[in-house]
């Protein structure tokens, strides 16, 4: 007779929180207080950084100069999720994408909303959808949409 | 080995129980920044990066993917590493191969632990083994605990003595600089301290501590170009072996008097002793810095290591031999008792014997000349690596 393999189930919790530091906090405030979308301007390579970030990984200078990049940007890339998994933030389908945003050399991971996903298209002209009532992360803009 | 090997610059960040004003990223920049201005280099100098920190401490397990820009490695190679409470000897070791295989001229090594931030026995309890052990996870203080009293009970060692040992790692604390717990310690306040599980007081166990701490290594031609001062990394070694199991017939007794079985600090200084022709420690080395989590891991460490005879590591505390001005120092840095940022903490004890060797260890520095330092790491339970570094070769 065929028997079970032996397992022992188990879970591992790990609770965590992250410190976010000076920079992010302020680019943060900016975004919860005001619907401003901040990066980080990096004068030796001339690259305007978003998400900001302290150090410029390519020349290594220190980062502090926080200027805004805007609320509108382009589609650079992005994926439809058809299935559903537990970490998935909402239910499919739905899309992410990384938005090049307008006052920024670097682009950002989101989510693109208000839109059929089959319409959705590389070079895509988007627009931040904030919520009303901001945290101070990064999903006080819910999606970005079609402008 | 291919070639010669040189420590050229280290750097550390000052320790805390929390860093609330900076990131994982940043916190590791600033160790970062420090080796490297110690080493009057910048980051186009650096041919790989060797980066690395406690699995799920921090809630994560992959920093390096997101870490590149702050630590230096962006488009440069180089890998992580962790290997428990050895992490940053470890990650130190890689380095040391790096420079060593001819691949790498010059090679970064930064190793940080934020325990401000997640919850470090959560990660602790992944590391032992699912089916056997896990279910009694235990932690260090009850572990610690444990070979204190087997320790006491062969050995004729009173509390006094860890008291002792105590005040000696408080009092190289508050001379160092980055150091964590500087408290101006007397007998009387350690054994005044907590009892967290008998002979464990609070004061005898490390803190949880946040920190960073990085490495320039340079293979022998650029090490001589970049300082006048390299010191040289004459060996290193690793032992690994299983924790919490008795092994061989004949170990019972061992377990009975120490609370442990043959253990790889003994096998690692046996193997590093005898490559380097080192038969009495307390002449052949001029000072050590241990990975000592608790101050009865110490006393019976001394043994472990061949620095003194079984039994007699009570008593060298009782007579002050491994003081900063006695005969044989031990962690003239105050040691990991009272500074332990878990991934960075091995690395900290090459950058403090790093220092002794230069001569660069400013309040805590030696009085005799340092020529030769040997350091030790310990993970899980039965882990170790060490190293010898050298003002010549």
């Amino acid at each position: 007779m065929r028997q079970e393999p032996f397992v022992v189930p188990g879970k591992l919790v790990v609770p965590y929180r992250y410190f976010v530091g000076r920079l992010a906090s302020k680019a943060l405030i900016a975004l919860r207080d005001d619907k401003k979308v901040m990066g980080v301007r990096c004068p030796t390579c001339n690259l305007t950084y978003m998400p900001p970030r302290s150090t410029c990984g390519r020349c290594f200078s220190k980062l502090e100069e926080l200027v805004e990049v805007g609320d509108k940007g382009t589609v650079l890339t992005y994926t439809v999720v058809y299935h559903k998994e537990p970490v998935h933030p909402m239910e499919p389908p739905f899309v992410y994408g990384l938005i090049k945003l307008d006052g920024a050399d670097t682009a950002l991971p989101h989510f693109i909303g208000e839109v059929e996903p089959e319409k959705v298209s590389i070079g895509m002209k988007v627009q931040a959808v904030f919520k009303d009532k901001r945290e101070g992360n990064i999903l006080d803009i819910k999606y970005f949409k079609p402008q | 080995m291919a070639e010669r090997v040189a420590i050229v610059g280290v750097g550390q960040t000052y320790h805390r129980s929390r860093r609330p004003d900076v990131n994982q990223v940043e916190l590791m920049n600033e160790a970062v920044r420090a080796a490297l201005d110690d080493a009057q280099l910048t980051l186009k100098d650096i041919d790989a990066v060797v980066m690395g920190n406690m699995e799920l401490f921090e809630g994560n397990y992959l920093v390096d993917m997101w870490a590149s820009d702050g630590i230096g490695s962006y488009l440069k190679p180089g890998m992580k590493i962790t290997t428990g409470g050895t992490t940053g000897a470890t990650i130190s070791c890689a380095a040391f191969t790096y420079a060593a295989s001819g691949l790498f001229n010059t090679v970064l090594a930064v190793a940080f632990e934020k325990q401000d931030e997640g919850d470090t026995r959560a990660g602790l309890i992944s590391v032992r083994d699912p089916l056997w052990d896990r279910f009694m996870a235990i932690g260090a203080v009850a572990t610690f605990a444990r070979m204190g009293r087997s320790y006491m009970r062969a050995s004729g060692c009173q509390e006094e003595h860890a008291a002792l040992l105590r005040v000696k790692a408080d009092r190289g604390a508050c001379r160092n600089p980055y150091a964590h717990l500087k408290l101006n310690l007397t007998i009387e306040d350690v054994m005044n301290s907590r009892m967290l599980i008998w002979p464990m007081r609070l004061l005898y166990m490390c803190p949880t501590t946040v920190g960073a701490a990085a490495l320039v290594v340079a293979s022998e031609r650029k090490a001589k170009k970049i300082t006048k001062k390299p010191v040289w990394v004459q060996d290193w070694v690793t032992v690994h072996q299983q924790s919490a199991r008795v092994h061989r017939p004949g170990e019972e007794a061992r377990v009975r008097t120490i609370g442990v079985g043959e253990t790889s600090h003994e096998r690692a200084a046996q193997l590093i002793y005898k490559r380097n022709g080192i038969t009495k420690p307390i002449r052949d080395i001029d000072v050590a810095e241990i990975y000592e989590p608790s101050t009865w891991g110490e006393l019976i460490w001394y043994e472990l290591y061949g620095f003194c005879e079984p039994g007699e590591g009570w008593r060298w505390a009782e007579k002050g031999v491994t003081d900063m001005e006695g005969e044989f120092p031990v962690n003239p840095s105050g040691g990991v008792v009272a500074t332990n940022p878990i991934g960075a903490t091995a690395m900290i004890r090459i950058v403090e014997a790093a220092l002794q060797v230069r001569g660069d260890a400013g309040e805590h520095q030696m009085t005799r000349p340092v020529r030769r330092a040997f350091t030790t790491a310990w993970g899980g339970q039965n882990w170790t690596v060490a190293t010898l570094l050298s003002k010549s070769i």
